[in-house]
């Protein structure tokens, strides 16, 4: 045998024995750990980065001002790029290795459902910030999510389009969990609302260029365009129908929910009109809202920090944590079966996404009230009061 | 069909197939002098929208988009020299696997450079809103930045191989390195133009469909697929030919709409890539025997 | 005797590292541990097609998500309203069906993964032969892009169907029973098991592979690598030859699908991504393209580090500095990192024409 061959050999084995014994246990005895699986980079980056860049800044906050109990919080966060493979991995890591007492996430309701099952056997809290409706139904004792449900989205919408007079709309979707499941909601609720969807397509994620697709949807003479995504296609539909000198009336999904959009689209983003969570427009809700104090300082905190405006999908890892920390104060221990009670019990919780009512019968906590129509006005975000 | 319906679908074709021609004529100049697929070509055309953008904010437009084409083909010249080259003699797959190796590297290090978050370029003449009407269709006048500049990349290539001693210089490295050398060329220094032209002429590209587009850092690898099936389409190697193919590749993809769903828009690009490549992997007008010959 | 060495040594650590992981308290490696097994099983097949028959694929991924999903469908159909239909009753006198229940309480009858994994490879083998004959035609580059291109051509599959799960894919996949008692599951208590059951999978895939390229139809497949012209004229039938490597190739990146997504109990379109076939690329590039021990050790090595997270958000960067570090160290020949130097070919600096 060749000796090199078997020095390299050994050298394996002495790296896989050095991995194997040089892990320590996991000292936790002052820090609260907690776990969170975001898709930061990977196909779901416009949800993920921002949800990352949400929990660092709330767990430094609360570090700030004497952690939660007493104990310093140690947040310990993995970049799954909306693999499922690499949250399965993930979530067992933080479970088995990390002894984490909760996980935040994941980002897509793909992972999520992946990870359901082992949580739950496992006995460890998750609060997802993917919004399938099959993530917490059935329920499953200790997995919650925080955003508010597809329908209520999709339910405003159409009540707005009723009080426009609009009926007869096309709807496009990108190829992705989020647009069919947009897509779906909109089929769904269409004759519930009057409203008839003359044409409906799926484009690819990637697409840059919609103005056949678009073509096709006017062709069919709709009054209203309905766009459901949460990549850049969102800028471009709005900049190819400007192009096409379409006149219908754009309705977006809350997916538009981020001003980067609205500036790619420039010009093109004016009227635009889609439902979200009241977090883009925070500073012009009323001050008796019970809301706008945290929105307004999120949206402060978050720009100062990271340079960038904040989007609602990064205030799902907001309401995931402050919920969690709320739970374990209110519970006094980080025991998974008590903070599961006391999450349950969380009444009248101001969020990002809303105000949180959960109990055990129901793991998300949201009503349609979290959720306004918000339009764009010289290139700002702006409540839409229906005029 | 209404007679705007079917000249608003011939125009998205065009614009479409403009993009994918400008990529894939960036394949073809590196394969005329090297004989190998450059995985990384669709990194270069990312490359120069997004310095474009960054840079277009504190300068004029068109001096960003100089600069943008400028380094890039700088990185192009780098990449060339610093690992192609050496690879050069280990034969065709190991190039292959560089340049696979190289275009993640590339769109790993924009990804640190300048994030996830996408990036736009001001329109090249008026804005998003601006629309130009033809027959009934109307479209971004941005197409016509798009068109002129396909146009003006290939008939200066045409003008370049013809009739320029560089040009037939690097027609004679693709034809024969060793004929070449002999005849005093340097084929070295041919491959690294070669790199550098297409590297530049991918940024330019870029450029010029960013304020359509968009730009982002993961956009380079879905270019190249769709650039890559063009160029192979239309016969490797051939410039002209690959404006045409990616013409006809844009039509139908844009007229394919009309009966299947837009998500399946690129299986049918790339079965036609599948049916091209198993029955005449020449391309369409590239000749059996020219396509023999060639090495690969 | 010496090319057994790795089997040897898989089949040892297979069964010594769950106690010694025990002893020292670092269980929870071997679900990675685990997990890479699979994802190295489907490189070893890969190695075979690139390194031995000489064939580049970048669809190695397409063949991984054929036989996870094809699987996961199958075992995941509930037959429990046809249940009273004749086929079904005799499917289940068979000993074909399982019965259980579903998340929400209602009875449960499905294939038993037993069917569902002979499905799924007897479809990936289909497929494999179906389009190889075509493929295997082309060389280089178009061969690179015709394999791609059939990989993306089953991601958009698998994410534009609704019945596959679309975009979130196919979760509770029911745990693969190989004997009484002895499962391919992600449970924890399973987790000793399960890593003993995937590293002797994939002795058994080394074994076999090692042997087949000490054989008579192995140094055939060598000569393919190395000059495809002068094959034939030996009278080798490289065609046939070459397709049944992308057939084998195919089979084991299926059969690493199916157990990969009977442990994890779910699958999702990122398994077909364009972006995986290009690891398992790297991998074996980084192996040193004919070495399959290299090849199951970069395998094994690289998906471990990249399971747990230790290249963070730049784990795709990674592969892809690897990939080029290690080509830049060995340009013109093989490079053997695992067996010491890097190596001339013998066709090497003569004619390039023969390289492939």
């Amino acid at each position: 045998m060749r000796t090199g061959q078997i020095a390299k050999t050994a050298a394996f084995c002495a790296c896989a024995l050095l991995s194997f014994s040089s892990v320590s246990a996991a000292t936790a005895a002052a820090p609260i750990k907690i776990g969170a699986i975001f898709g930061v980079t990977g196909p779901a980056a416009y949800l993920g980065a921002p949800e990352e860049k949400t929990a660092r800044m709330v767990v430094d906050d609360i570090n700030r001002n004497g952690g939660i109990l007493g104990r310093p919080v140690q947040l310990v966060i993995k970049d799954s790029g909306a693999n499922a493979e690499k949250a399965i991995s993930f979530a067992k890591q933080l479970i088995e290795e990390e002894g984490v007492v909760a996980i935040i996430g994941p980002t897509t309701s793909g992972e999520s459902m992946s990870i359901k099952d082992l949580c739950q056997k496992a006995g460890m809290p998750l609060i997802s910030c993917a919004s399938a409706e099959t993530i917490t139904s059935p329920i499953a004792k200790y997995v919650f999510k925080v955003p508010p449900k597809d329908n209520y989205i999709v339910e405003w919408l159409y009540a707005t389009m009723n009080k426009m007079k609009i009926s007869k709309i096309g709807v496009i979707a990108s190829n992705t969990g989020f647009g069919n499941g947009g897509k779906a909601q909109l089929e769904k609720y269409a004759s519930k609302y009057g409203i008839t969807i003359a044409i409906s397509e799926v484009y690819d994620a990637n697409a840059t260029d919609l103005s056949a697709l678009l073509t096709k949807v006017n062709a069919a003479g709709v009054q209203a365009v309905v766009n459901w995504s949460i990549e850049p296609a969102q800028s471009i539909v709005a900049k190819n129908m400007r192009q096409l000198k379409m006149g219908q009336q754009l309705f977006q999904s809350h997916g538009f929910a981020n001003i980067k959009y609205v500036e790619a689209a420039g010009e093109a983003a004016e009227g635009i009109i889609f439902p979200c969570a009241r977090l883009i427009v925070a500073g012009q809700l009323p001050d008796s809202n019970p809301q706008k104090k945290l929105l307004v300082k999120y949206n402060a905190d978050y720009k100062a920090m990271y340079k960038e405006d904040a989007s609602t999908f990064g205030g799902h890892a907001y309401d995931a944590l402050n919920i969690l920390k709320a739970a374990i104060e209110s519970a006094k221990s980080t025991d998974a079966d008590k903070i599961v009670a006391a999450i349950e019990s969380i009444r009248n919780f101001s969020g990002t996404g809303g105000v949180f009512n959960f109990s055990n019968a129901d793991h998300n906590g949201l009503e349609m009230d979290g959720i306004v129509m918000v339009t764009v006005k010289n290139g700002k975000f702006v409540p839409y009061e229906g005029n | 069909m209404r007679s705007e319906l079917f000249v608003q679908y011939l125009i998205s074709g065009l614009i479409y197939g403009s993009i994918y021609a400008a990529i894939a004529i960036g394949f073809n100049i590196i394969y005329n002098a090297t004989g190998i697929i450059n995985f990384a070509q669709g990194e270069f055309a990312m490359l120069g929208g997004m310095i474009a953008s960054s840079l277009a904010p504190s300068m004029p437009l068109a001096v960003a988009v100089a600069v943008a084409v400028a380094l890039t083909a700088a990185a192009g010249i780098a990449i060339e020299r610093v690992f192609l080259r050496r690879v050069a003699r280990g034969g065709v797959l190991k190039m292959i696997v560089m340049t696979i190796g190289l275009s993640i590297v590339i769109r790993e290090a924009a990804l640190l450079a300048w994030g996830e978050s996408i990036r736009t370029l001001p329109f090249f003449s008026g804005n998003e809103v601006s629309s130009v009407s033809f027959l009934g269709a109307h479209f971004s006048p941005q197409i016509f930045w798009v068109a002129g500049a396909i146009a003006l990349i290939s008939a200066g290539l045409s003008l370049f191989f013809k009739f320029t001693l560089v040009g037939k210089a690097m027609r004679g490295c693709a034809a024969s390195r060793d004929g070449a050398s002999l005849c005093g060329i340097r084929p070295d220094g041919m491959v690294t133009l070669a790199f550098g032209m297409s590297a530049g002429i991918g940024a330019m590209a870029g450029c010029v469909v960013a304020p359509l587009t968009q730009t982002h850092y993961a956009i380079g690898s879905e270019l190249a697929i769709k650039g890559f099936t063009v160029a192979a389409f239309g016969g490797l190697g051939n410039s002209v030919a690959a404006v045409v193919a990616g013409l006809f590749m844009g039509m139908l993809e844009s007229f394919s709409i009309i009966l299947i769903p837009e998500a399946y828009k690129d299986v049918v690009t790339i079965l036609v890539l599948l049916a091209v490549l198993f029955l005449k992997p020449s391309g369409l007008f590239g000749s059996r025997t020219a396509g023999a010959l060639k090495e690969y | 005797m010496r090319r057994y060495f790795p089997v040897v040594a898989l089949v040892l650590f297979a069964f010594a590292l769950p106690p010694l992981a025990a002893a020292t308290k670092t269980a929870f490696l071997l679900t990675q541990a685990t997990m890479s097994a699979y994802y190295a099983l489907a490189s070893l097949g890969l190695c075979a097609l690139m390194g031995y028959a000489g064939q580049i694929s970048l669809g190695q991924a397409g063949f991984f998500a054929i036989g996870g999903y094809a699987s996961s469908f199958i075992s995941t159909r509930n037959l429990d309203l046809l249940a009273s239909t004749p086929f079904v009753r005799l499917l289940d006198l068979a000993g074909l069906l399982v019965r259980g229940t579903d998340s929400y309480g209602a009875p449960l009858l499905s294939p038993s993964p037993w069917v569902s994994c002979l499905c799924a490879v007897l479809l990936a083998a289909g497929v494999a032969a179906l389009i190889g004959t075509p493929v295997l035609r082309l060389k280089g580059h178009y061969l690179a892009m015709a394999t791609l291109g059939f990989g993306i051509v089953i991601e958009k599959i698998v994410r534009g169907t609704k019945a596959l799960g679309g975009a979130d894919g196919i979760s509770g996949v029911p745990a693969f029973t190989i004997l009484p008692g002895l499962e391919v599951t992600g449970g924890r208590s399973a987790r000793s098991a399960n890593f003993t059951i995937a590293w002797l999978v994939l002795a058994l895939g080394y074994l076999f592979l090692v042997n087949l390229f000490g054989s008579r139809s192995g140094r055939a497949l060598r000569a393919l690598h190395d000059g495809a012209e002068a094959a034939d004229a030996m009278g080798v039938d490289t065609a046939r030859y070459k397709l049944k490597v992308f057939i084998l190739g195919a089979v084991y990146a299926a059969v690493a699908g199916i157990l990969l997504t009977h442990y994890n109990g779910s699958i999702g379109p990122g398994e077909a991504n364009a972006m995986k076939s290009v690891r398992y690329v790297a991998i074996v590039a980084i192996g040193g393209m004919d070495n399959l021990g290299g090849t199951l050790v970069a395998g094994l090595a690289l998906n471990f580090l990249s399971l747990r997270g230790v290249f963070g958000s730049l784990d795709d960067g990674v592969f892809g500095a690897v990939l080029v570090f290690v080509i830049l160290l060995a340009p013109e020949g093989r490079l053997d990192l695992f067996r010491g130097k890097a190596r001339r070919t013998i066709s090497g600096g003569a004619s390039r024409g023969a390289q492939s």
